[in-house]
């Protein structure tokens, strides 16, 4: 079961799960786990952009949210809206641990392995496309900590600005200014070369810590 | 603002999902199964990283319950017990077995580990185990530790027996131990009989060696050659050496 988008058929997918939470725990568990593994890491991946940190991230805070579960009677687990809530609770650990880890020196990432099995495009194709995916990742890794993680709620996962406002406990506001700001560096950095993406890496990488996108002009 | 509906940026992020590893599931939610042990029924949580969780009383309901309630995880019923458990139990022997020991002391994980070499048939003192990991006042601690074992039977803590010849507490009650003991072909009796005399240590005066009194080597001395120390001291003013298979201790100088 994998439960994305908000129509009208996700809301009633979401009440089934939530019934089965509140009916048996741990079985309802495994449905959340199974129902919001995707986006959960796929984001955990985009924050921290290491596949290794990004497991322990996402197996935390789906650990956290279980343990919260366990202190909540029916009425609170009716109320829940599992995926702005699960991301919220993702950004915090994130908060206080694993992005402390990852700004240490910046290692290249090499790419994430997972991404090299889109199987029915040519070598050729999926080459290219892996190698912009990867460029773009890195972009991605480079924005500034609350642009990243609007950006990627907002684009790479779907969320509409509501739940991002709730996952990062701020103004829907500020959660816009956030994307359109990461946006536009991205855009600056990613498309410098030209629409089609660059073929060459990032000409320096930026030293640690120093925000690429102060280089770009407006 | 700008708008970005057709941002080839925004189609291009929405690219980077992928699909979480396949073992995140059993990451984060244990297994359980029961099996017959020993001396009865057993119940055995596991992980993807091994064993965590052994009880030898209760319901399943009541496994289940104290398993969340200690490690503060899910658990579901497993389809089969983990590889290699069944012959594990059957043979007495759990050292190619793999344990989840997370959660516990590097103190902890040392006193099981040491635990765990102890041979099915045989018996240690708590001294023996605190000598073993190189912590040889930590006797009580070495208790302590062995009564908070998560993995009872499958890490023989059961073999861990006081020195006056009593087995000692047990996690799931001093009966059980002896049972346990006794179905392992333990000579629980004739290891009281020696330690009524005040005797603990068993040497042969053919071969010169000393050994604990369930040593597979003290098992094999004929009646006419089996002489009873109360300590190595004793075997070793006598000329006796300790056993390097049982390791009963070096003599302590007078």
């Amino acid at each position: 079961m994998t439960v994305t988008g908000a129509g009208p058929g996700a809301t009633s997918a979401v009440d089934q799960l939530l019934g089965r939470l509140a009916d048996d725990l741990d079985e309802g568990f495994v449905e959340l786990v199974r129902g919001y593994q995707r986006p959960v890491y796929s984001v955990a991946l985009r924050l921290t952009d290491q596949p290794c940190d990004a497991e322990d991230l996402a197996a935390e805070a789906f650990l956290r949210a279980y343990r919260a579960l366990r202190d909540f009677d029916a009425e609170r687990i009716a109320r829940l809206q599992p995926r702005p809530w699960l991301m919220t609770i993702m950004l915090n650990v994130w908060r206080n641990t694993v992005r402390g880890r990852s700004r240490r020196p910046e290692q290249l990432s090499l790419g994430d392995l997972a991404e090299l099995e889109s199987a029915e495009l040519d070598i050729q194709a999926r080459t290219e496309l892996n190698e912009q995916r990867r460029e773009l990742a890195r972009q991605v890794a480079r924005l500034p900590a609350a642009q990243r993680a609007a950006v990627v709620l907002r684009h790479v996962v779907d969320l509409p600005i509501p739940e991002i406002a709730a996952a990062m406990n701020c103004p829907e506001g500020t959660v816009k200014s956030h994307i359109s700001r990461g946006l536009r560096r991205l855009r600056a950095n990613y498309l410098a070369d030209g629409q089609d993406g660059p073929r060459r890496p990032a000409a320096t990488p930026a030293p640690a810590g120093v925000p690429v996108g102060r280089r770009v002009q407006r | 603002m700008n708008t970005i509906d057709g941002d080839p940026i925004a189609g291009a992020l929405g690219q980077l999902v992928v699909d979480a590893p396949t073992g995140l599931v059993d990451r984060l939610v244990a297994r359980w199964v029961t099996v017959p042990g020993p001396v009865g029924e057993i119940r055995v949580a596991f992980t993807d990283l091994g064993i965590c969780y052994v009880r030898a009383t209760g319901t399943a309901d009541e496994f289940a319950r104290s398993y969340r309630s200690r490690f503060d995880r899910p658990i579901l019923p497993a389809d089969r017990p983990p590889a290699g458990l069944l012959t594990a139990l059957r043979t007495g022997r759990s050292r190619t077995l793999r344990f989840d020991l997370r959660g516990l002391s590097a103190f902890e994980r040392e006193v099981l580990v040491a635990t765990l070499r102890i041979p099915r048939g045989q018996t240690r003192p708590y001294a023996w185990v605190a000598g073993e990991i190189g912590r040889p006042r930590a006797v009580r601690a070495v208790g302590t530790a062995l009564g908070r074992n998560p993995v009872p039977v499958l890490i023989p803590c059961h073999r861990v027996t006081r020195s006056d010849g009593d087995p000692g507490q047990y996690v799931f009650g001093a009966e059980l131990k002896e049972a346990l003991l006794r179905a392992e072909d333990v000579d629980l009796d004739g290891i009281r009989a020696l330690a009524a005399q005040g005797m603990h240590y068993l040497g042969s005066d053919t071969t010169g060696i000393v050994c604990f009194p369930t040593c597979h080597h003290a098992r094999r001395i004929t009646a006419a050659h089996r002489r009873p120390f109360r300590n190595v001291s004793q075997a070793s003013q006598a000329g006796y050496r300790p056993c390097r298979d049982c390791r009963p201790g070096q003599p302590v100088p007078a």
